[in-house]
């Protein structure tokens, strides 16, 4: 496939990402205090990046279909704060079950190794049974295992051990943004050098026909497995960094709605694209804890934001209805009911707009607590529904920069 | 007696909830081969609307009206997230029924301010009965019933009617019965009707027996009740409605363990009710792994 090797991508994908690094590590320190929702973003997105990179590694690139990353999150997430909870805080945190069971720490980097090789254990115990199932079983039981991990550490029986269902804290934690891109960026790394080894081929080629893949002598049990404790360890070490993020863990977060968060990511970024994931995960994270922040405020406008306001609107919506209706009179395409759908949701603003303006209200109606989910979940389904592969489909960074010739020489070959 | 009675009605009755929301599942996994994630939240968005048009007219005009729009939430679902994405990847449908499930969520959420409503109480289901040492509400006793009244109108419907007939065709081959001249479109509609009609109900005798519903409340019933689904052998009716039952009546045993041990002198202390949702789960997981098809399910044949 590819003959020659696209320099001019890799060193501006290097280029990119030592500069988002160096960008990280110079504003941190130099940044006023208003930039704080930056880093919480950047923060925030780099464990998404790890996590999502982690499940993509299974479902895109090994096309095992699990739902089981939330679980492993928790045991990642548990691991590091059980073993780092210092010793003279532990009678605080674990104030109903007198200081716990375990009265010792490990160093971070350990802890957070230890918390990617017990998510890995745990993987392989339930992939023994579950990894014989597929598609929709494979994905439906290992939801199910993430439940069940979930019930077994809100248990009151372990409590001295995992604080039963109250919160684990005062675990330490890393301040800076540049800590947490530096663990993910070697863990991504390392999944980057999986993919590219035989191991990754032989991955592939699972996910492209599993006969196929048998019958060139690739062992499915043994590969299947490693996919999976592999992406687990990832998806333990990235529950970790969450707890340190929030500094605080507890297991009823844990639920499938995370898992599904993070399905959505791997899809919106592009099934079997890393750096889909990885773009994904920041915009991700940008758009629902950012971006669109200023919706979940009730908002009266000044007069001349009024003006603006009704310029910008007219403009998005009939740009938009304008799409809607020349796609909806192509005879071939998508069926009419979605196009239909948009052109009168489309007009039926627009319509309320000419009201607004010929009234003269200053209230911008709708916008209050939670309509930035709703929103926002508006956008994702626009994504799902109009372009269902994602933003990068199965591309990778450096071919967006290949020159444009030698795509054509690619073509050319490839008829 | 006395102390297993209890738990066992409340099994049997959320078992008849999850059954009437399992179908739902079964028969759009038989048709389109989708796991509906939407399914739990159109069940949800049943009881929020109930609770508000309760708010403003009597239930009795109420509960049809608010069936008619679940019904129509369903059908319209379907057109806009699931129809056009019928030659896309198996991926992208199910991605856009999670996307479905989180709007509808957020809607919610939005609508209510996140904050848990009151469940209207309905004459007669809401009353209090006593079963010989039980006391419980009428909608638990009467909701085996209905269930398998309805359950035995769908099963009448599928066997004995041409759109019956239609949607067996489809469920054993999407093209051939396409080829047919079976309307596809309107069949996958009417398998959505039926389920939404189905999640209606059975969200207004689910919502009865609890104090309010939030915009989570359908995810925990829905997941449920897939597994339900899931249980009994995915595109089976009977196998839904059993296992349903099956995985009601286990999640109580396992709420009541500790009461029911100590009848026999056992006191033990160890919060095993944390595990009521739990053993849903393990139980898939065996059923899995010992018949991957569910109870009934057919036996599917690996084609090279």
């Amino acid at each position: 496939m590819k003959t020659k090797e696209n320099k001019r991508g890799k060193i501006i994908t290097a280029a990119i990402i030592i500069s988002v690094f160096l960008f990280a590590a110079i504003a941190e320190k130099v940044a006023p205090p208003s930039w704080n929702m930056l880093f919480m973003v950047l923060k925030k997105g780099s464990i998404y990046v790890l996590i999502a990179v982690s499940m993509n590694l299974l479902n895109g690139f090994t096309g095992l279909f699990s739902l089981g990353q939330a679980g492993f999150m928790l045991l990642g997430a548990y691991t590091y704060g059980i073993f780092t909870i210092p010793v003279e805080d532990r009678a605080s945190v674990y104030q109903y079950f007198d200081g716990g069971v375990i009265q010792f720490t490990i160093p971070v980097p350990l802890a957070l190794l230890l918390s990617g090789l017990v998510a890995a254990l745990f993987a392989f115990l339930i992939g023994l049974p579950v990894l014989r199932l597929k598609s929709d079983y494979l994905a439906i039981a290992t939801l199910g295992f993430a439940e069940i991990i979930r019930a077994i550490f809100q248990w009151q029986a372990l409590g001295p051990v995992t604080n039963g269902s109250n919160l684990l804290r005062k675990f330490p934690v890393f301040e800076s943004t540049i800590a947490y891109f530096a663990v993910v960026g070697l863990c991504v790394a390392i999944i980057l050098l999986l993919i590219n080894s035989s191991y990754g081929r032989a991955f592939k080629a699972i996910r492209e026909d599993e006969i196929a893949a048998e019958a060139m002598g690739i062992n499915l049990a043994k590969h299947k497995m490693l996919a999976f404790c592999i992406s687990s360890f990832f998806a333990g070490i990235g529950g970790a960094l969450l707890a340190m993020y929030q500094t605080s863990v507890q297991a009823a977060i844990f639920k499938s709605a995370m898992t599904y968060e993070i399905l959505l990511i791997v899809v919106i970024g592009g099934i079997g694209s890393i750096s889909g994931s990885i773009i994904a995960s920041f915009l991700y994270i940008a758009c629902s804890e950012w971006w669109l922040r200023f919706l979940d405020q009730e908002t009266i406008l000044q007069p001349t934001e009024r003006g603006k306001f009704i310029i910008v609107m007219a403009v998005v919506f009939v740009t938009l209805l304008v799409l809607m209706l020349i796609r909806i009179k192509k005879p071939k395409g998508k069926p009419r009911a979605l196009y239909g759908t948009g052109a009168a949701v489309c007009a039926v603003v627009l319509v309320w707009l000419v009201y607004f303006a010929l009234t003269g209200q200053t209230k911008v109606p709708l916008l209050r607590n939670g309509f930035r989910m709703v929103v926002f979940s508006v956008i994702i389904m626009i994504i799902v529904l109009f372009f269902s592969h994602g933003i990068m489909g199965t591309k990778e960074l450096p071919d967006l920069f290949k020159p444009k010739e030698k795509e054509d020489g690619g073509k050319e070959a490839a008829l | 007696m006395s102390v297993v009675l209890p738990y066992l009605l409340s099994g049997i009755s959320v078992g008849g909830q999850y059954a009437l929301i399992a179908i739902g599942y079964t028969m759009v996994y038989g048709i389109l081969r989708l796991i509906n994630f939407a399914h739990g939240d159109v069940f949800m968005v049943a009881g929020v609307m109930m609770v508000y048009m309760c708010a403003s007219m009597p239930w009795y005009i109420a509960m049809p009206l608010m069936i008619v729009f679940t019904v129509l939430i369903g059908f319209a679902i379907e057109r806009v997230a699931y129809m056009p994405l019928r030659s896309a990847p198996r991926m992208s449908i199910m991605i856009s029924a999670i996307g479905v499930s989180y709007l509808l969520q957020n809607l919610v959420a939005y609508i209510t301010g996140g904050l848990s409503q009151q469940y209207p109480t309905i004459p007669f289901i809401s009353d209090s009965i006593n079963i010989g040492p039980a006391n419980t509400k009428v909608v638990t006793v009467i909701t085996p019933f209905l269930v398998i009244a309805l359950v035995f109108a769908l099963v009448m419907l599928i066997n004995h009617t041409k759109i019956g007939m239609a949607m067996r065709a489809v469920a054993k081959d999407y093209d051939t019965a396409q080829l047919m001249g079976i309307r596809i479109n309107s069949v996958i509609s009417t398998t959505f009707v039926i389920g939404s009609f189905l999640a209606a109900i059975g969200s207004v005798l689910y919502f009865s027996n609890y104090t309010g519903v939030t915009y989570t409340s359908g995810a925990m019933p829905g997941l449920k009740a897939f597994v339900a689904a899931v249980f009994g052998g995915i595109g089976s009716i009977p196998g839904a409605v059993i296992g349903a039952f099956i995985i009601g009546i286990s999640e109580n045993i396992v709420k009541g363990f500790e009461a029911m041990l100590a009848v026999f002198g056992i006191n033990s202390n160890i919060g095993i009710a944390t595990f009521s949702d739990a053993v849903t789960f393990a139980l898939l997981i065996i059923i899995l792994v010992v018949k991957p098809t569910g109870l009934f399910g057919e036996k599917a044949t690996d084609k090279v």
